[in-house]
């Protein structure tokens, strides 16, 4: 029970990444209907740039724990949406009236050049942080065994369901969130009511963007490490997530994140950690079976 | 077509259209001036839905001119041709049907710079030319019934304030009765606000009842034009008319 209620909390922590994650990829795919390859190495961009700009704030002395955190946050949030915006304007968006495939091959494409960039200008190492968020809750303890919530895993659970909050009120609530919508909904009839469709889409690439280099924060505080290949992974988990979920469903983004980061966690402590990856997409698979459109998708046929 | 008594508010000349090597529109013209309602009637394949489409740039004219308020808006942008305020209640409805009927409302809003008070004002008023949709407010698009439908995609349409209302068969698949709803109202937002209307119509004996003036389109040309219920009494129009009749039965 106790190791039981370490690795739920080590999957939720997990998860969240991964929801984050997902988010970035459900919402493309819902507005311009690609798979965005090149978003988990966004997701890995953020985790530079958080890396970057610890060092340089510490190095000019601002040590603040609190400070570093919010403002590197809002660096890595800035910077990395500047990159979503880019990859979209010069890679997918000459290609939007093109035949379907041409864009995505283009992010796959994109996903090289962003790897391969982090390679040649940061080295191919890995790259280590010292611990910034130490401590944490011994929450209960048996049989000499201590059921840990370390600060690093409150730190990422609450910052998610802050970002969800402000994400869903951009959604719900806003006219950029509405104008998001439409434009998945029905593209030409946004535009007839002046909606300026190219620049929605770049809105949904620097959010998705934004969230992911979130993640790769998280990402970084939790294992303290980063490097040019992490991107690779960790994309295709948070991919499987939003298909799991339910490509194109918001809710089903972050589900389909916690799903998996639990399924990980739990079967590399029961079973072995070698074959953790297999037992997340052997889930997706059956899932998938039983329930084509995943967790929280809509079937195909909409009455209009 | 005798000597008009307000400006042309738009202008279509010689206009050219196509998808692919499939020419639409081969060469129209048209006008419609302000406080007017036009009606473009014809069979269906014509090329009237393109029209109303080639003026937000979808497609593209190949040749012409289309200009509004004595601006050349051919090659303007689709959105930027919407923040004219021309506003359209498109073929197909094309309503968004996993917002509810309020955020479809609002949508329209947003095309305005109107502030908030107004459109609560308008909003109101809206809801008091289609009621049924006050009592949906809240209930998502895609649950409407096709007249609910067609309300909503005019009423979204109102709500741009448009200075050029453009309406693609608001009759097409609805019982007699809300048709006549619907009609009653764009007569009376023509009457009581000068409201500027081009309505698009298969249904053209209502339609050039309803309008001051009218345009048959044939093949993706105008082949006549006159005074609404001038054009009802000529005999190609009746013929037409019959065949359409037949079609859509």
């Amino acid at each position: 029970m106790d190791y039981f209620a370490q690795q739920l909390i080590n999957g939720i922590a997990l998860g969240s990444i991964y929801g984050l994650i997902a988010i970035g990829y459900t919402m493309v795919y819902g507005i311009v209907g690609m798979i965005n390859f090149a978003h988990g190495d966004i997701f890995m961009i953020g985790g530079f740039i958080a890396l970057i700009s610890f060092l340089v704030l510490v190095s000019i002395g601002v040590t603040a724990v609190p400070v570093v955190l919010l403002l590197v946050l809002i660096v890595a949030m800035a910077t990395t949406a500047l990159y979503g915006w880019t990859v979209e304007r010069i890679a997918y968006r000459p290609l939007r009236h093109s035949f379907r495939l041409a864009p995505m091959l283009s992010a796959i494409g994109m996903s090289f050049v962003l790897s391969n960039f982090s390679q040649v200008s940061q080295g191919a190492r890995i790259k280590s942080i010292a611990p910034i968020i130490t401590g944490g809750y011994t929450l209960f303890e048996t049989g000499g065994f201590a059921v840990r919530l370390s600060n690093i895993q409150i730190f990422i659970v609450l910052t998610t369901v802050a970002l969800l909050l402000a994400f869903s009120w951009l959604v719900g609530r806003t006219r950029l969130g509405r104008d998001m919508r439409a434009c998945e909904q029905d593209q030409t009839m946004a535009a007839l009511l002046g909606v300026d469709v190219d620049r929605t889409i770049s809105m949904t690439f620097v959010i998705g963007a934004a969230l992911a280099s979130v993640a790769g924060l998280m990402y970084l505080l939790y294992y303290g490490v980063v490097d040019f290949f992490m991107g690779f992974v960790a994309g295709i988990k948070a991919f499987t997530a939003a298909v799991l979920g339910g490509i194109g469903s918001l809710p089903g983004a972050m589900l389909g994140g916690l799903a998996i980061g639990l399924i990980e966690t739990f079967w590399a402590a029961y079973f072995s950690s070698e074959y953790k990856d297999v037992a997340a997409f052997s889930i997706l698979i059956v899932v998938l079976i039983f329930l084509p459109t995943g967790l929280l998708g809509r079937p195909e046929v909409e009455k209009v | 077509m005798t000597d008009a008594p307000a400006p042309p508010l738009l202008t279509i000349r010689a206009l050219r259209a196509s998808y692919g090597k499939i020419a639409a529109l081969k060469g129209v013209d048209l006008d419609v001036r302000a406080g007017e309602i036009v009606a473009l009637i014809g069979a269906n394949g014509a090329g009237k839905s393109t029209l109303m489409m080639t003026v937000f740039g979808r497609p593209r004219a190949r040749d012409g001119r289309i200009a509004f308020d004595g601006r050349d808006i051919t090659h303007l942008p689709t959105h930027l041709v919407a923040r004219l305020r021309i506003a359209q209640a498109p073929e197909g409805r094309r309503i968004f049907p996993r917002m509810t009927v309020a955020e479809n409302l609002k949508m329209g809003a947003d095309a305005t710079e109107a502030s908030a008070a107004d459109h609560a004002v308008d909003l109101e008023r809206v809801l008091g030319l289609f009621p049924r949709l006050k009592e949906r407010l809240t209930q998502r698009g895609g649950t409407l019934s096709g007249g609910e439908q067609q309300m909503l995609a005019i009423g979204r349409a109102l709500m741009m304030r448009p200075r050029l209302l453009m309406l693609d068969e608001p009759s097409l698949g609805l019982a007699p009765l809300i048709t006549r709803q619907i009609f009653d109202a764009i007569r009376t937002l023509n009457r009581r606000d000068g409201l500027t209307v081009l309505i698009v119509e298969q249904n053209a004996n209502q339609a050039l009842r309803l309008a001051h003036r009218g345009y048959v389109m044939v093949n993706g040309e105008i082949t006549l034009s006159g005074e609404g219920r001038e054009l009802l009494q000529r005999p190609e129009i009746r013929a037409a008319y019959l065949e359409g009749g037949r079609q859509r039965a």
